[in-house]
């Protein structure tokens, strides 16, 4: 979130797409009827079906899957041919006014730079225009045909609302009734927050569709509000912290990024992650990604990390593919390239596309290693459950051990919500039996690997050997020091410019901004840096006072960065540094104090004057939020609409007859995975997989209160399908795509209504995904067996949301 | 408004889930002299501050455990509700959270370490330190054998690929972060946790 969860009650229209919080996040969703009830906020739900955020909401449609950035397009085309945008934030906030260099383009379907072979793009076409002054040329009155703002209208002409319909299925006098109240948020004291889940992440266009909303934020003023922003309501407790601790297989820590094999000199290294500002003045945090990394180095490597052996660059592994996402990883262990592999808290038979596959890569392992609190169905992939999991053990080779894990209740530490607040937690009680903590069982596994590289030798041992590993008890590292190492701390004294000291060697810095490059600071984590300081431990801090009034309670836990509450939050106030309207004063510059005030810490240089012209985008180069993407996406600086790679619409309706914009043209698909795509003809419905309220992804099945409420696998189907293959509400189904089948109890509901898409009926069906074979709940069928093996193309997040299916009686 | 059960029904009711004070608050209270009989069931217990596990809203979470505090003593928790001071949530759960106490309690939690040995059909029990010493073989076994530390480009690399590690977005940061650390310095790249899906 860039915002938070009380927060989205300071906000006058709430838009809810791609996510049902009711169901979902049904606490925080209380702020949400909190602004409907005390700001006389409107929630305006979009999703496939009739859900219980949809009914509440004031106003609603239905979108057939996978079309939103469809229906967001032509939102923006809106927003800009009826002159509807903030236009002083838009023509200083964003890089509206900046020109685009020569070159880019846009054709068929297909950005200017494409690749067919590699299916990717050169993105040399996709940059700014630099000026003689070496900064990025601009123009003031949006009306050089290459600046952005021309560019982005241009691009988003072809949106029409009679295009959006017949994309979407949404009837154009609805479409457009939607955009004319989001449009009424774009005057400056008024906001609109957006709340997604993973209905827009699981896409093969998935990261686009978010970006479109981000567009639309941008154009209407309304990120760094209160009551704005994009805010991903994430599904996990700590999915944040796990992100933001970069345990993904391109990341490091903080967001930092891994080299790849072509990387091999310290200096480019560095010297590429390094963004100086492109334009002048501009703040451009990223300039000070040596300090982060090396803080990081230092933190790993104590000693044996020193200038001359460039901070052990060359210890940390180098990527020679994009990412070895779990895509990639398991592709290439179905053919048998992989020997090991572990699964921490993660139960990838049910969480993974095509299970079928799944199950033939886990088998095709030499061994695998389960930890969990729970009896997953992973770890038991080689056992016989009958139609549930239909395997011959004596053909599994698999060793598999499994570690029992402790749980939230036995654990201490931290984890980081939606909106990004670090929430310390304490330990109830000891585990059952002889389950251990997750620290414990890491620690103990890696100093016997260190004892048997001690003692036997063996390839490459140096970060093995030199690793930092100075903990009370080494076998069980605590969390209060774990803590406290990725907080950061001074290892010789700091100076500031006149050298007087600081900060001493040994104490826990107060933030990211003392880290050096120079090797005096360790960190390991350092967006981190600031929760557990000479102070305390800022995690635990329990003071709930809102002295503002603005929802904002900077005293309760601690949010990364350095306790800000709202991101981008200096674009609260106009260019002058006035707040843009009463109701919306968040923080704002006082000139007697020669600082930026309010309610919340602020996001930018507490000391720079508006007079001096830093924008508030701190992270981007430019200062600016960015409507046009040049670097940061793989498949397109202006998101486009694209089929999902299964479909019941035979073509890309904005793109017809062009076989390959039916599809994300930078999208990865493997061969033998886009030979088990179905066609329209042979499953012919719209599905996707989605949560109940009652459950939480497979853990819940395995509580008994909850296993009660919701017990029996089902899947929703309307009426007219209903009717159209003589399924009666209570009659089992088999819903098949062409990777696999379920079966279930049909519940024919009003909930889902056919859509007409161009000249054809489309009906959706609607397949929770909480059963599998471990439990107390009655046994089911794992979803997961339908879904297809592609992925969005810049994160490979599979396309669970939209896929094609044939129902039948079971 | 007050609803006058019974005793044996007032008992019934709480011990059908519900927190009996908030019953009480409600009017729904036995009559008075019955109602003494039985303590506030958390009077003696320990209260710990805590985070529900499952979804992103973070609402806080009192557990409640018994234990009389003597050495060597183990707590058992027995009750969960919402903190209500906590500014999110304000003390509410939802259904999900409101069932946490049956996931700490489930039948389905792991007590021991086990091996199901290659091409066998049932689960052994066996001790840490052997499931530990055996893991750490198949991994040194495999990293000597398939780590590349230079490409055929003559480019260093000094990465691991065919050992995959997924991390947990239910565990703490603190076991994300030496989870991090020690892959990492592994050498391993098929990395990843929840957040990729």
């Amino acid at each position: 979130m860039t915002n938070h969860w009380v927060d989205i009650r300071n906000a006058n229209l709430i838009l809810s797409m791609g996510g049902n919080s009711a169901e979902a996040h049904p606490v925080g969703f209380r702020w949400v009827t909190e602004a409907i009830e005390h700001n006389k906020a409107e929630l305006i739900t979009i999703d496939p079906r009739f859900t219980r955020t949809g009914a509440v909401a004031q106003d609603k449609a239905f979108i057939r899957t996978g079309t939103d950035i469809a229906f967001l397009g032509g939102l923006i085309s809106y927003l800009i041919e009826t002159d509807q945008i903030q236009h002083e934030y838009v023509l200083n906030y964003t890089d509206a006014a900046l020109i685009v260099r020569e070159g880019y383009g846009f054709e068929d379907g297909l950005f200017s730079g494409y690749d067919e072979s590699t299916r990717s793009y050169d993105k040399q076409s996709w940059m700014y225009e630099m000026g003689d002054d070496g900064f990025v040329r601009r123009d003031e009155t949006l009306q050089d045909p290459r600046c952005v703002y021309q560019l982005l209208r241009e691009h988003y002409a072809r949106y029409t609302p009679a295009m959006v319909s017949s994309i979407t299925g949404i009837a154009v006098e609805n479409i457009q009734r939607i955009w004319k109240k989001i449009a009424a948020m774009a005057v400056p004291d008024k906001t609109m927050t957006i709340l997604y889940a993973l209905g827009w992440t699981q896409h093969s266009i998935g990261s686009q569709i978010i970006r479109t909303a981000a567009m639309v934020q941008l154009l209407l003023g309304n990120m760094g509000m209160p009551g704005g922003g994009v805010n991903a309501l994430r599904g996990h407790s700590n999915i944040q912290g796990l992100t933001d601790l970069g345990l993904l297989s391109q990341l490091l820590p903080g967001y930092m990024t891994l080299a790849n094999a072509k990387e091999q000199d310290y200096r480019a290294y560095i010297d590429k992650r390094t963004k100086q500002p492109t334009v002048e003045g501009q703040v451009s945090y990223w300039k000070n990604y040596e300090k982060f990394h090396v803080s990081l180095m230092k933190a790993w490597y104590g000693d044996a990390a020193n200038e001359a052996n460039n901070w052990c660059f060359d210890w940390l592994p180098k990527l020679e593919r994009p990412l070895y996402d779990i895509l990639d990883t398991f592709e290439r262990m179905s053919k048998g390239e992989l020997n090991g592999y572990f699964c921490q808290g993660f139960n990838p038979l049910a969480s993974f596309p095509n299970r079928a596959k799944v199950t033939k890569a886990l088998s095709s392992l030499k061994y695998l290693v389960v930890m969990d609190p729970l009896n997953t169905e992973t770890s038991e992939f080689w056992k016989n459950y009958g139609e549930y999991n239909d395997v011959d053990s004596s053909q599994i080779d698999t060793e598999v051990f499994r570690l029992p894990t402790c749980c939230f209740a036995e654990d201490e530490g931290s984890i980081v919500n939606s909106a990004r607040w670090l929430q310390w937690h304490w330990s109830a009680a000891p585990p059952p039996g002889d389950a251990r903590p997750d620290t414990r069982i890491m620690g103990e596994l890696f100093l016997k690997l260190k004892q048997l590289y001690q003692e036997e030798g063996g390839v490459f041992p140096d970060p093995i050997l030199n690793l930092t590993w100075d903990y009370r008890i080494p076998a069980d590292p605590k969390a209060d020091e774990l803590a406290r190492e990725f907080n950061g701390r001074a290892l010789e004294d700091l100076t500031d410019e006149q050298g007087n000291v600081t900060r001493r060697a040994g104490e826990q810095l107060s933030g990211f901004a003392e880290l050096t490059a120079d090797g005096r600071t360790a960190a390991g984590c350092w967006i981190f840096a600031g929760c557990w300081t000479e102070a305390g431990n800022q995690m635990a801090n329990r003071d709930n006072s809102d002295p503002y009034g603005t929802g904002n309670t900077l005293g309760w836990a601690w949010a990364w960065p350095m306790n800000r509450r709202i991101l981008y939050n200096r674009a609260s106030a106009d260019v002058q540094g006035r707040p843009w309207g009463p109701d919306k004063a968040f923080i704002w510059w006082d000139s007697e104090q020669g600082a930026w005030v309010g309610a919340d810490v602020p996001d930018f240089p507490t000391n720079s004057p508006p007079s001096q012209g830093q924008m508030p985008f701190i992270m981007q180069p430019e200062g600016v939020g960015h409507l046009f993407a040049g670097q940061s996406m793989v498949d397109g600086p202006f998101p486009e609409h694209y089929e999902p790679f299964e479909s019941p619409v035979p073509q890309n309706l904005l793109h017809p007859g062009k076989e390959k914009a039916r599809n994300n043209p930078a999208a990865r698909i493997f061969e033998e995975d886009r030979e088990a795509l179905g066609k329209p003809e042979e499953f012919p419905h719209a599905a996707t997989t989605y949560r109940l309220t009652e459950h939480f992804h497979f853990w819940t099945k395995h509580a008994e209160l909850n296993a009660i409420v919701q017990p029996q696998q089902f899947v929703e189907i309307g009426e007219a399908l209903a009717d159209e293959i003589g399924i009666a509400a209570g009659d089992w189904v088999k819903v098949s795509s062409k990777r696999g089948f379920i079966k279930a109890v049909a519940v024919v509901t009003k909930r889902l209504r056919p859509m007409m898409i161009g000249d054809k009926q489309v009906h959706h069906v609607g397949i929770p995904l909480h059963w599998g074979f471990t439990g107390v709940a009655k046994k089911g069928y794992l979803v997961n067996a339908l879904t297809p093996f592609v992925g969005d193309a810049n994160t490979q997040t599979p396309e669970y949301k939209s896929f094609t299916v044939r129902v039948e009686k079971a | 408004m007050s609803i006058n059960v019974t005793r044996r029904q007032f008992f019934k009711l709480g011990g059908a889930g519900l927190a009996s004070s908030s019953l009480a608050m409600m009017g729904f209270a036995p009559e008075p002299a019955e109602a003494s009989i039985r303590q506030f069931k958390l009077t003696y217990a320990k209260e710990t501050r805590n985070t529900c596990t499952y979804c992103s809203v973070g609402c806080g979470i009192l557990i409640y455990s018994k234990g009389d505090g003597a050495k060597n003593v183990e707590q058992n928790v027995f009750h969960i509700e919402g903190d209500p001071d906590h500014p999110v949530s304000r003390g509410s759960l939802c259904p999900k959270g409101a069932g946490l106490l049956d996931f700490v309690h489930s039948k389905g939690r792991l007590e021991y370490p086990q091996v199901r040995e290659a091409g066998t059909s049932e689960w052994k029990r066996i001790g840490w330190d052997e499931a530990l010493t055996r893991i750490a073989r198949h991994m040194k076994d495999d990293r000597d054998a398939n780590f590349v530390q230079r490409t055929a480009h003559g480019e260093t690399v000094n990465h691991w690929t065919t050992t995959g590690f997924l991390a947990a977005s239910g565990s703490s940061n603190e076991a994300g972060y030496i989870t991090h650390k020690v892959v990492r310095n592994l050498g391993m790249v098929a990395f990843d946790n929840q957040a990729r899906v």
